[in-house]
C-alpha cells in the first residue's frame, strides 16, 4: 500500500491515525505483537524517529504496550479498542455533518442523504 | 551526543559576510534539512564543515575533533557537482572508493546500484545526468560514516527516482549517524526530515524539529519557508 502524507499536518499525527485504523479494523488484533519501529518506518516510508513518536503517543494512550525485551504489543483490553472505534466513528460522523451544514443542510436532511447511498 | 558543534562561525569573502555568527548543534540519529534560497550560504557552510573552505573565525567540532584528516574519515560528503572522473567505468570508481575509504562497503554499493538498474560496466560519461547523480549518492551512502552531508542530491532526478533516493537515505541511515541534506526542493523531502534549518543571508533563521514547526505554524515546511522568504 502507498501511504500519502499531507505535509501541512505533522507526520506523526497522520501515522497515529493510520495506526488507530489498524487497531480498530483488526489488522493488528488485541494482544498481537507489532512490527518493530524500523519495520513500520520502512513500510510507511517515514523517518524512524517520527515513527517512534507516533508509537509512543499510542503507548501513552494505553493502546499498545512495550515488553522490555520482546517488543510492542496491542493492548489486551478489548474495551479500549471498542472505545477507540466509537470515538473514531463519531469524529467521522461529525465531520460529515459539518460538511453538510456548510452547504445549508440540517441533520435530518443529511441523514436522508446517507440513506440514499447504496453500500 | 553532539555529533557536530559549530560555535560563532563567520565567513567573509572580501568585506562581505557569507556566513554570520552561526551557532549550531547536531546530534546523532537525525535527518536534517538545510534549507535556504540560492546564495543563502548553504554550500559555503557545507564546504567549511568538510574542510574545503577555511572559516574567517569560529570553531567547528565533529565528535569533539576539529575539522581535518580525522573528521574527513567520518564524514561522507556528496558535493553539489561531481568530482568523479567521467571516463571511468562505475566498477572502476567502486574500486577507487574501496581503496580510498576504509569504511566503504563495496558489496552494499553493488547491491544499491543493482536495485537502481545501473550497469557497473558502463562509463560514467555514457550515463544521463540523473544516473550519474544516483551513482554519486550510492557511493556516498555506502560508506559507514557518522555524518552524511548531501548537497542538493535531488536536483537532476525525476520524481519517481527522487522517492527512491529518499527511501534509500531512510533505509540506510542508522541511529548512530546523522544526515544533512541541503536542498531548495522542500516539499519533496520534508516528510523524511527530523529537523529543519532555515538559512537566510548567511544566518540561521530557524532551527527546529519538523513536526513541532508544522504544529506551531499550522502549515507545511514548504509553506512556512515561502511565507518567510516570500518566494
Amino acid at each position: 500500500m502507498e501511504f500519502v502524507f499531507d505535509n501541512n499536518i505533522p507526520i506523526y499525527i497522520q501515522l497515529l491515525d493510520y495506526l488507530k485504523i489498524y487497531l480498530i479494523s483488526g489488522v493488528f488484533k488485541s494482544g498481537e505483537k507489532l512490527p518493530s519501529v524500523r519495520e513500520f518506518a520502512t513500510s510507511f516510508k517515514v523517518n524512524p524517529n517520527t515513527m517512534q513518536k507516533a508509537l509512543s503517543e499510542l503507548e501513552s494512550m494505553k493502546l499498545i504496550y512495550t515488553e522490555r525485551t520482546n517488543g510492542k504489543f496491542v493492548t489486551e483490553d478489548k474495551e479500549l479498542i471498542e472505545k477507540l472505534k466509537d470515538e473514531y466513528a463519531l469524529t467521522l460522523a461529525k465531520s460529515y455533518f459539518q460538511g453538510m451544514k456548510r452547504i445549508g443542510l440540517g441533520k435530518a436532511e443529511s441523514i436522508k442523504y446517507l440513506e440514499r447511498i447504496d453500500e | 551526543m553532539e555529533l557536530l558543534k559549530i560555535n560563532n562561525l563567520n565567513k567573509k569573502f572580501d568585506d562581505k559576510y557569507i556566513l554570520k555568527d552561526i551557532n549550531l548543534t547536531i546530534s546523532n540519529g537525525k535527518i536534517i534539512g538545510l534549507l535556504g534560497k540560492n546564495g543563502a550560504g548553504k554550500t559555503t557552510l557545507i564546504k567549511i564543515i568538510n574542510d574545503l573552505l577555511t572559516p574567517t573565525s569560529g570553531e567547528i567540532l565533529i565528535k569533539g575533533n576539529k575539522v581535518g584528516v580525522e573528521t574527513k574519515k567520518i564524514i561522507s560528503y556528496l558535493p553539489e557537482r561531481t568530482y568523479l572522473n567521467k571516463q571511468m567505468k562505475v566498477k572502476e570508481i567502486l574500486n577507487y572508493f574501496a581503496d580510498f575509504y576504509e569504511n566503504f562497503d563495496i558489496q552494499k554499493a553493488k547491491k544499491l546500484l543493482e536495485d537502481l538498474d545501473l550497469d557497473i560496466n558502463q562509463n560514467l560519461s555514457k550515463m544521463s545526468k540523473g544516473m550519474q547523480e544516483k551513482v554519486g549518492l550510492v557511493l556516498v551512502m555506502s560508506r559507514e560514516a557518522d555524518l552524511y552531508i548531501l548537497d542538493e542530491p535531488l536536483g537532476g532526478v525525476d520524481p519517481a527516482t527522487r522517492d527512491y533516493i529518499l527511501d534509500t537515505i531512510l533505509s540506510n541511515f542508522n541511529e548512530n549517524a546523522s544526515v544533512i541534506i541541503s536542498t531548495h526542493l522542500i516539499s519533496d523531502i520534508e516528510r523524511i526530515l527530523d529537523e529543519v534549518i532555515f538559512i537566510d543571508n548567511g544566518s540561521i533563521a530557524i532551527h527546529s524539529n519538523t513536526d513541532e514547526l508544522r504544529t506551531k505554524e499550522n502549515a507545511s515546511i514548504d509553506e512556512i519557508f515561502r511565507r518567510m522568504f516570500k518566494c
